[in-house]
Formats: C-alpha cells, structure tokens, sequence
C-alpha cells in the first residue's frame, strides 16, 4: 500500500468578500495502511482538504503526493466515499454499482461481476447485490458505496463523514465494520470527521485541524489495541485530549 | 393497493355512465334536432359500420403513423439538443430563447403555413407534430440535463470515468425521468396536433380528417363516433406505453418523484 504526503499544503478561494485562505502550511504524512482521522469543527477546511486529495481540487500551495506521485486531478488510485447517501447511481443495481469503476477500466464482465460478488460479500451485502439502491436502508447504501469505492482496488481510501447521516446504532455497527474491512483489505484511509468518539474508534492517529484558516493544531497516536471498547477508561481519556485540543483551537 | 384501485374503476364506470346517461336524455328529449344529436346506439351502429368495414382501422393507422413519425422525429431532434443546452452555456443561450418564443404558439396556428410550404397530406401533419412535441422535449431534457447530481458526476469522476463516459453512464440515465416525462407531454400535444390538422391538412384518411369530413354530411354519429375513438386510443397509449416505460425505469429506480415534479 502507498501512504499519502502532505506537504506545505494552502488552498484559497474567492469569496464576496476577497479571498479567503481555507487551509494554510497544512502538513503530515498518512503512512501506508495508516487509518488516519482528520478532525475539526465544521468550516475548519477538513472536507476541503479531502477534496484536494481527491484531486477535485488544485492546492493553491504545496504539493501532495501519493505513494510519491504528485496528485494532479483524480485517479484510480484513490477511492473516494461521501457523506450524501445519493453518491449511488440509482439505475444501477447495488452489484452495477460497485462494478462502476471495473467498466471504466475496461474489466471485462464476467470478472466484473465476480470482484462486485466479492466485495459485497466484504461489506455483508452479497444477499443486495441485485436490489436498486432506493430499496436499502442509508447504512446499506454507505456501505455499496465502501464497496464500490474497494472494488477497482486503490491504494488509498477517502472518506468525508460517510456515517454522519446515519442514527447512532447503525452508525456503531457501521464502524465496528469499517474497521473489518479495513483490517481485511490493509488499504491507507483518510477518514474525515467532526465526530470525536468516532475518531477515537477507528484511528490509528487523528490530526486536529483549527479553523480559520484550517492548520494543524494536534496530531494525536491513538494506540488503543482493537477491537476498542468506547466505554473503557483509556479511551475516554483519549477522547478527552482530543476535545481538549479543539477546545483550545476555538 | 387493490382495493383503491377497484374503487377507482368503480367510480370511472359510474362516472362514464352518468355521462351516457345524461346525453341520451339530451339527445332524445328533442331540445335540439335528432340529427345533430344522434343517441348512444346510432354512434354505436356507426361506429360498429366503420369497424366492419375496415375504414376505421385505416383511420386509425394514418393518425396513428402520423403522429408516431412525428414524435420520432422531436425525439431525434429533441433530446440531443435538450443534451446540448444542458452541457454547453452557449447553445443555452441561444437555443433557450427561440424555444421560449416558439413554444407558446399552438401548434394548429401553423397550420395554414404549413399546408402552403409542405401541401396537403401526410407532411403537413407530421410536421405539425414535430412543431408541437419538440419543445416539451428540448425543455425537460434540459431540464434534465442540469438536474444531474453533482455527486453523481464526482463519484464517477473519482472512478476513473472520462467526460465521454460520465455523459453516457452518469448524465443519461441520470435525465431520463424527464425525458420520458417529456415524452410524455409530447404524447398529449401531439395527439391534438395530428388530429386537429388532419381536419385541415389530411386528405382521406385519419381521425380528424373523418370528423371534419362527416360535417358535410352530417353524419353526427361518425364525429361523435371517432371523438370516443380519439379519447380512448390517446388513454391507451398514455396508460400502455408510457406507464410502461415509467415502471420499467423511474419506477424501478425510485425516481418517481423527480419524474413527475
């Protein structure tokens, strides 16, 4: 697996009232298979900076680099997760939906259909595989979606708070998930999120980002053995810290 | 499910019977002459007549031909250019205004013109339903088009997809609730459109033509005859075709409600 770079990163744009610097020197490096959380309050910039990972984006300033390859515009390697449960295709069935990215390579459909099979069975979905995505619940069209953003195989996983929308039990299964698939597939994640217990659950590091504009305030390990149990003490203590780090960004 | 639906069967025969009902009491009671309003057994007979003789199933496939050639034809056109104003400003701004003007005039207005440009027969109606299809076409494929899901397009984008395959896997699919409601409309303008210039344009054949024809006559039982002729060929297609089309795509996609907003 490839790690991602971040270097000097500064993004601005244009607003009514001039330009507005967004990020600023944002700098850290997510190192290969690392599960790593960018968290910060909203307009902190974290979404941005996912999308200048993506490659939706141009930085304004500095370079970002993954697996050592400067990220001009959007590649296949990198899979790409949003909060919006309408990132399905709705004439595609869940399957078609996950064999979006194979086509686009040129896989042919038999395999296609195969690696889909496979990846649905991943996420617990395999039973799904011919439903229209109108006919799942939000978690399940969260998790097509993870599906769908593994299948072409990237090295690196972008997600921009995929369970946000989501009711609080759904929410800690999908998680408890995502850390299977995760351990399952080794791929480097960037997960953002403003939840802080949620970050604590998954990552191996979580970056604090402040806003205003968005830099770097706490990069914090997070070397909890899993599975974690959000109700043990460490992980409070944890959870603490990382509060106490946005609290004094404010 | 099933139950409203057999009441709503229920109330439409009551409905329709009510109605026949209240004619053949106002056409026997002698207010106006019997010969202008025949009773519901002499439009049967009539009917019964053209439908033994065969006169009526050609009737029915000229104006049938007719319009389906027309519709053809505003699809053709239609679509594509609805695709292009929704992808590229330009043709927007040039093709919103003409479409803005045009489509307000009813198609029956062009009429007389177009019986001195194309002459009496089968292109003057055709043409008509082109003129009278096209723009709801152009307008909800536009529609359409800007309604895409950005998220849609970014998902596919970080997918590996090019702007040929995104048009194609993402913006397609993705309009076709208003295309096919776009169709739709067309369907109903058109209908009028062929059967109102056959009155004028067609020669011999076709629903509207056998209507304006009977006045010579008239044979009020033929009109009136070919009127429930018009009524429940335009319902069948409506009902068969597109609710066909709506099940087989928006329905199944669960974009019911964008299609019908």
């Amino acid at each position: 697996m490839r790690g991602i770079e971040i270097v000097k990163v500064g993004y601005d744009y244009a607003a009514a009232a001039g330009v507005v610097t967004a990020l600023r020197e944002v700098s850290f490096d997510v190192g290969a298979s690392e599960f790593l959380c960018l968290v910060g309050r909203s307009g902190c910039g974290k979404t941005t900076l996912l999308n200048l990972v993506a490659g939706f984006l141009p930085p304004t300033r500095g370079e970002i680099r993954i697996g050592g390859e400067t990220v001009k515009g959007q590649g296949l390697d990198r899979g790409v997760v949003f909060q919006d449960f309408a990132q399905l295709f709705p004439w595609r069935t869940a399957q078609r939906n996950v064999e979006f990215g194979l086509e686009m390579r040129g896989v042919g459909a038999a395999e296609r259909a195969e690696t889909a099979r496979r990846f649905l069975r991943l996420v617990d979905l395999e039973r799904f595989a011919r439903a229209y995505p109108h006919e799942l619940s939000g978690g399940m069209q969260q998790r097509v979606a993870i599906a769908r953003a593994l299948a072409y195989n990237p090295a690196v996983l972008l997600m921009d708070e995929p369970f946000a929308a989501l009711d609080a039990l759904t929410r800690d299964e999908m998680q408890r998930l995502l850390v299977d698939v995760w351990a399952q597939t080794r791929k480097t994640v960037l997960y953002v999120t403003h939840n802080v217990a949620e970050a604590v659950y998954l990552a191996d590091r979580v970056i604090v980002l402040s806003p205003h504009p968005g830099t770097v305030i706490a990069d914090v390990c997070i070397t909890l053995p899993r599975p974690r149990d959000p109700l043990s003490v460490a992980f409070l203590d944890c959870q603490r810290a990382i509060v106490g780090h946005l609290g004094a960004a404010r | 499910m099933r139950l409203p639906r057999a009441r709503a069967v229920v109330g439409a025969m009551i409905a329709f019977g009510v109605s026949a009902l209240a004619w053949e009491v106002f056409a026997r009671s002698g207010s106006l002459p019997p010969a202008i309003t025949p009773p519901l057994e002499a439009i049967a007979a009539a009917l019964g007549r053209m439908i033994a003789d065969g006169t009526m199933f050609v009737h029915v496939g000229y104006t049938l031909a007719r319009i389906g050639a027309g519709l053809a034809l505003a699809t053709l056109v239609g679509v594509p250019l609805g695709m292009l104003m929704g992808r590229f400003k330009p043709v927007e701004r040039f093709v919103l205004p003409l479409v803005s003007v045009l489509s307000p005039i009813p198609s029956l207005a062009w009429v007389p013109l177009f019986i001195l440009w194309f002459g009496l027969g089968n292109t003057a109606s055709v043409a008509l339903v082109l003129y009278a299809a096209l723009f709801p076409l152009v307008l909800n494929t536009w529609t359409g088009v800007c309604g895409v899901n950005r998220l849609w397009i970014r998902a596919a984008e970080s997918m590996g997809a090019g702007s040929g395959a995104i048009f194609r896997h993402v913006v397609l699919p993705g309009a076709l609730p208003f295309v096919i409601a776009g169709l739709r409309q067309a369907f109903a303008r058109g209908w009028i459109a062929v059967v109102g210039g056959e009155m004028i344009a067609a020669t011999r054949w076709g629903l509207g033509w056998v209507i304006f024809d009977s006045k010579e006559f008239l044979n009020t039982d033929v009109m009136l005859g070919s009127l429930a002729v018009i009524g429940l060929l335009g319902l069948g297609v409506e009902r068969l075709v597109f609710a066909a089309l709506e099940r087989r795509t928006v329905e199944r996609w669960g974009l019911m409600r964008s299609a019908r907003a």
